[in-house]
């Protein structure tokens, strides 16, 4: 178990029990060239051609970066600057719709012929990135650097953010297909021991889980870890922390530790792109919060949250903040006509908090020491910030700070101590 | 939609600076009313004129200086009460202005305010009125004497220390409070009932006041003391549990809060054992009030994967 963290109220039972609904296609796309970590894309189509379901439009540049694809198919209408859930603009390719569903021919293969660098290439040219937020690319994952060597696969289906289902929701209706794509990494990368971690509240997946394990196509050890609920569990230093108890050096990675943590989905999209020649086009996300109807849905990328909202009957009003991704690290966006990306979790509908317009003082009660789970002192960088004595943040560790918002959460006079770390980062990096 | 862009984390706890205020004074409110029922109404004044004089020094002090009035915080009623909890029973009621005054204005605002005071504001005003009108500082009475004229009685401490030929109040009676002393001190058992509900509320943690009262209790018991009184007589349980864990002037660390506890036990015990004055609770707090900064600094905590 991990030292740290908080307790939180996980709001999951207004999705929990809905099940994945398929989202209509859209009359319009809007693909950005950069959802994932590393270079952006290149975009290999213009203004006014035709595109497939499927087909490349943004072609890898360089070793960390992705393919993109067309999630539908249509008519390329305009390339140009688009907001992203992320609140930065970036070249977005806006494909409009023909409702003819043309698609790529999707090639069936079976895995267990494939060799690994095999597997990684396809895993490169599906465009699969980490789908549990972070979207780093997958297949760099997979890419194993000389000297390294990984022991274990970790599956994190933690889920640990408040709200969101749809990993939960995966786990239970695409039980069979995550353990195969599990399988599949785990030939990749020639590991015979894999860990699914998830926090107590998804228990009932546990006879799900045992029953696919059941019927694993290679050799492969398969343990089901409980978590407790404690936030951030999920996250992948404090997941493996737990599993394994070992600790990954600070600026380290986890291959450091010898494992490799796959989000859920993205063990899913492995599985699709491998065997059934599906590269990622589609997400599943949860929409919840102050929305009607809360859902899970699996949605083609590119299409406007706007549009999600709208079917999910959440109405945006006065004193509602619209969250992308998770409560706890999700971005607020101020308009919705932003399409879903890869690494979207989630859409919520928030109440706008009691927050003090003016930040007030640190009264040094302690607390968010205690919850930090990566043992800084987020008070003292917070006070630092206020002082612009950046130098100092950064003698504080600031930069192994993992934004999970413990701190910001736990603090008694509300102080924004997950701002001021990301100013001091910010500032530190222009230095 | 809200025209306001906040960052993350969109969830926050329901704690707050008002509410944490608010429990504190809870907790105090068992001991205010064994203080009144052992030392009569007048107290009741004196704890009045005190919470009074507190706010009002803030309000003046945020109305000079043009800053955002916070009275409505409750620090400064939380001071009030603590700063009327270390003063004898028949302390005079300008003298209690005063050192209302002085709390506030003196060593809390001056320093920055809420978060920013280096000592304990109740016990540095406690401080200065000692040293500038001991005798009215050292007046203690006999319980259940109401009168405004009560017959003085010197504490347990005290007749320990000047080894008097006087007959001490028995444990029994030095745990549920009959004995004389400050306003707050006396009951132990009403203090401990306040002190749970802080540990419960997790407002408080156990480290400073254990650790504390424990470091006493061992010097009592290695110097051959009597333990009993040590930990029952004076203002040891009240300035663990009460002042020692004051957020602003005690370390953020839990190693911290370790040292500062054990240190702030030595002193008191040195204070009382080889000092001038029969108690040591409120100056060993000062004291290591002036080392929370450095203690802080040699203990925070080494981040995550610093291990090898």
């Amino acid at each position: 178990m991990f030292k740290g963290g908080v307790k939180l109220l996980d709001f999951k039972s207004l999705s929990k029990n809905s099940e994945i609904e398929e989202f209509k296609e859209p009359d319009k796309v809007v693909i950005p060239l950069s959802q994932h970590t590393g270079a952006p894309a290149k975009p290999v189509v213009k203004k006014g051609d035709y595109v497939i379901e499927g087909q490349v439009i943004g072609e890898i540049n360089g070793f960390v970066s992705s393919y993109v694809h067309s999630s539908i198919s249509g008519k390329v209408v305009d390339i140009l600057p688009w907001n992203l859930p992320t609140n930065r603009k970036f070249l977005s390719i806006i494909i409009e719709n023909d409702g003819q569903k043309k698609s790529i021919e999707k090639i069936k293969r079976d895995w267990l012929k494939l060799e690994s660098n095999e597997i990684i290439n396809i895993v490169r040219e599906s465009g699969i990135v980490g789908l549990g937020g972070a979207a780093f690319p997958t297949h760099v994952k997979l890419t194993i650097p000389e000297g390294k060597k990984v022991e274990f696969i970790i599956i994190n289906g933690c889920e640990c953010e408040p709200f969101l289902t749809c990993d939960y929701r995966v786990l239970k209706q695409y039980t069979d297909e995550v353990i195969e794509g599990l399988q599949i990494i785990c030939k990749a990368t020639n590991v015979k021991k894999a860990f699914i971690g998830i926090e107590h509240n998804k228990i009932d997946l546990v006879p799900l889980l045992n029953n696919s394990i059941k019927n694993l196509k290679i050799y492969l050890e398969v343990e089901i870890k409980i978590l407790p609920e404690k936030y951030p569990q999920g996250s992948e230093k404090h997941l493996i922390k737990s599993i394994l108890n070992r600790e990954i050096p600070s600026g380290g990675l986890p291959i450091d530790v010898g494992c490799l943590v796959f989000n859920v989905q993205t063990t899913m999209a492995v599985k699709r792109a491998v065997c059934d020649g599906i590269p990622l086009t589609e997400r599943i996300l949860t929409c919840s919060g102050l929305v009607k109807s809360p859902k899970n849905l699996k949605v083609k990328i590119g299409t406007l949250i706007s549009e999600i909202l709208n079917f999910c009957e959440g109405e945006i009003k006065s004193k509602r903040k619209l969250v992308v991704g998770g409560p706890m690290m999700g971005i607020q966006i101020p308009y919705p006509d932003v399409p879903v990306i890869k690494g979207t979790t989630g859409i919520l509908l928030l109440p706008e908090e009691n927050i003090p317009e003016k930040v007030q003082p640190c009264i040094r009660c302690g607390k968010c020491l205690e919850v930090c789970p990566m043992f800084l002192a987020p008070s003292e960088i917070g006070r630092y910030v206020e002082k612009d004595r950046f130098d100092k943040c950064e003698n504080l560790n600031v930069f192994d700070c993992i934004e999970c918002g413990c701190c910001s959460y736990i603090c008694p006079s509300k102080r924004p101590l997950v701002d001021f770390i990301k100013y001091a980062k910010f500032k530190l990096r222009k230095k | 939609m809200s025209n306001k862009i906040y960052c993350s984390p969109h969830l926050h706890s329901s704690e707050t600076t008002g509410k944490i205020m608010f429990y504190v004074v809870i907790s105090l409110l068992p001991a205010t009313i064994g203080g009144i029922y052992f030392f009569g109404l007048y107290v009741l004044k004196v704890i009045l004129v005190s919470i009074i004089s507190c706010v009002f020094s803030e309000f003046l002090f945020q109305i000079l200086l043009k800053k955002e009035i916070k009275i409505l915080d409750g620090s400064a009623v939380v001071t009030g009460i603590l700063f009327a909890f270390v003063l004898p029973p028949r302390i005079p009621l300008w003298l209690v202005m005063i050192g209302g005054f002085l709390a506030i204005f003196l060593v809390k605002e001056l320093f920055g305010g809420l978060g920013f005071n280096i000592f304990n504001p109740a016990l540095t005003a406690r401080a200065i009125l000692l040293a500038s009108y001991p005798v009215e500082m050292t007046k203690f009475t006999k319980p259940f004497d109401y009168n405004i004229d009560a017959i003085t009685s010197p504490t347990p401490l005290f007749i320990i220390k000047e080894k008097m030929n006087i007959q001490l109040p028995s444990l029994w009676q030095m745990f549920i409070g009959n004995r004389s002393g400050c306003i707050g001190e006396t009951s132990v058992l009403l203090l401990l009932l306040g002190a749970i509900f802080l540990l419960y509320k997790k407002v408080i943690t156990w480290h400073i006041p254990i650790l504390y009262i424990l470091t006493v209790a061992i010097l009592s018991l290695l110097t051959k003391e009597n333990i009993g009184y040590q930990i029952l007589g004076g203002g040891l349980i009240l300035g663990a549990f009460f002042m020692a864990t004051d957020y602003v002037t005690s370390p953020i660390t839990k190693n911290g809060k370790i040292i500062f506890g054990i240190g702030c036990g030595m002193i008191t015990f040195l204070i009382r054992k080889v000092g001038g004055y029969p108690e040591g609770v409120c100056y060993s707090i000062l004291f290591m009030n002036t080392l929370v900064p450095l203690i802080n600094k040699y203990t925070l905590p080494k981040k995550f994967g610093s291990k090898k």
